[in-house]
């Protein structure tokens, strides 16, 4: 096997080295291996007491529907979370890295963490890459200096608003927040609203689908609603599931061995081949 | 010494003519479209801007036509193609007129014939480039459907072309139910065009509304809609958040 001679990358940032090889294989005919995307709609909005956070639960590999019941809202800190849409590689590995990097500096300041901490340094990590790690996050949370909602688009801007949406389903999802969202919301309204946008994504957006998931984070508190709808549930044609009738009987519970009614005979020699 | 040139020119004028002479891309646009059936014939919505690429280059185009007696006729897309489109139905109408037997076009045959128009010409490969939208009432019966500019035709309750697709769609889906009443559905398409209003880069503050019922077509006075900007973040965006982006989404 003969060495690699390609060089580590320099610290931060893509190495784009092997880009021509790449190039000159496609054109011989290989094809790229595809990336599991998250064709989505995942949606926030900012309440009376707090943020709500919504996502669907399709993950999509092309037309295929990979996984049905995923999970797009990762946690952040104990009082933030994040919704990814894009891929989904690249919206873990992101939200895990800054996750863990949040963690050590709480250790560090031994304050809660702030959104505005998260948001800047996914916001940093992303625009290094210059677009190429393709993550769409909605980031929410909770803290000292009160509710914020944030979108982080993947070449790294960000925007503050009061209701948001991402992913292939954002339109469908915006159209309802913007028909409907008023400031002030109580939380059962904010839920129900986050409920309705990820449903019209749902029913709207080819590549989402599934369940409703939810989050709803307040100062001091947060609670995750794991498929807090599952408006698409697998429906059989009778309402029993799927029974059998009754056509295997038992006839005998003797057992007689074998060997009582057959002869065996021994051919020396030759063993069974494997 | 002979040097052979190229002889690309003779070439390429004949076939620049030939490609000229086919619709390539769209220039004058109108963009969306919302039409629903309510409880006494057909409403449609359409706002009266006519973008040149970026540019709102016309604010006083009527995109909703009255056809005869029995129908309406809405399109987005390239504004010259959609007077071609008048054009012919003019002269389809004059030709069936000629007839002077008592019967006119219904709203279901006009459909019929923009079809067959638009699925011949992108056979051709020279489409029309509009998605039409055809309503109306005749002896009772309301009629909604639509035509793209590949000819793919079909009706519905409520149809939505361009932005509205995708903006307004979801919202006819979840509310729109039979036998609304005309406030009703005033309210309906004002919502789908409001939310266009936001979110649709080509679209203006300049709206109509269109009719259509047993006793014939009322096209509204061009008005616009109240939008609200007063979100406590959209007056200070980066209050909890210096260095992101300040202009509004």
């Amino acid at each position: 096997m003969t060495q690699s001679s390609v060089d580590l990358p320099p610290k931060g940032g893509f190495s784009f080295d092997l880009c021509k090889r790449n190039d000159m294989l496609t054109q011989k005919g290989l094809k790229a291996p595809s990336f599991l995307k998250t064709g989505t709609t995942i949606v926030g909005l900012i309440f009376k007491d707090g943020v709500i956070l919504g996502a669907d639960t399709r993950a999509t590999e092309g037309p295929i529907v990979a996984d049905k019941n995923c999970e797009k809202i990762h946690y952040m800190a104990p009082n933030i979370y994040c919704c990814g849409a894009g891929t989904a590689a690249d919206t873990e590995a992101v939200t895990d890295m800054v996750s863990s990097q949040l963690r050590l500096h709480r250790y560090q300041t031994g304050r809660d963490s702030r959104v505005i901490t998260a948001l800047t340094l996914l916001k940093k990590h992303l625009f290094s890459y210059q677009g190429h790690v393709s993550a769409a996050l909605v980031l929410g949370g909770v803290d000292i200096t009160g509710p914020h909602l944030h979108t982080i688009y993947p070449h790294g801007s960000t925007d503050t608003l009061p209701f948001a949406t991402m992913g292939s389903g954002s339109l469908a999802a915006m159209s309802v927040f913007e028909a409907k969202y008023k400031e002030g919301l109580t939380r059962d309204e904010g839920i129900k609203l986050v409920a309705e946008a990820i449903c019209s994504g749902i029913f709207n957006d080819l590549g989402s689908g599934s369940n409703v998931d939810i989050c709803v984070i307040t100062k001091g508190h947060k609670e995750y609603l794991r498929n807090y709808m599952e408006p698409n549930p697998r429906t059989y044609v009778s309402s029993k599931g799927y029974s059998f009738t009754k056509k295997t009987e038992v006839l005998l519970t003797k057992i007689t061995p074998l060997s009582e009614r057959v002869e065996i005979v021994e051919v020396a020699g030759e063993a069974m081949e494997e | 010494m002979t040097f052979t040139v190229p002889i690309d020119n003779g070439d390429s004028v004949k076939i620049a003519e030939e490609e000229s002479q086919r619709t390539l891309y769209p220039y004058v646009t109108g963009t969306s479209i919302v039409a629903i059936k309510y409880k006494d014939g057909v409403l449609m919505a359409s706002d009266m801007g006519g973008s040149y690429g970026s540019t709102l280059r016309y604010k006083n185009i009527e995109r909703v036509k009255a056809i005869g007696k029995h129908s309406l006729l809405g399109a987005s897309g390239e504004i010259s193609d959609f007077q071609e489109i008048l054009r012919y139905l003019d002269e389809l109408t004059l030709n069936d007129n000629m007839w002077d037997d008592g019967n006119s076009l219904g709203p279901k045959e006009i459909h019929n014939y923009l079809t067959r128009v638009m699925y011949n010409r992108r056979n051709k490969f020279n489409p029309l480039w509009n998605t039409l939208v055809l309503g109306g009432v005749k002896n009772g019966k309301s009629y909604l459907g639509m035509v793209s500019m590949i000819g793919v035709s079909f009706e519905d309750d409520h149809v939505a072309t361009g932005f509205g697709n995708h903006l307004a769609r979801p919202i006819l889906r979840d509310e729109w139910h039979a036998d609304l009443s005309f406030e009703d559905g005033v309210k309906l398409l004002e919502k789908c065009m409001r939310v266009l209003l936001y979110r649709d880069r080509s679209a203006i503050n300049k709206l109509q509304i269109a009719k259509i019922t047993e006793e014939g077509v009322t096209v509204s006075q061009p008005y616009s809609l109240k939008t609200f900007w007063e979100f406590s973040s959209f007056h200070n965006p980066t209050a909890g958040a210096e260095g992101s982006c300040r202009m509004l989404s």
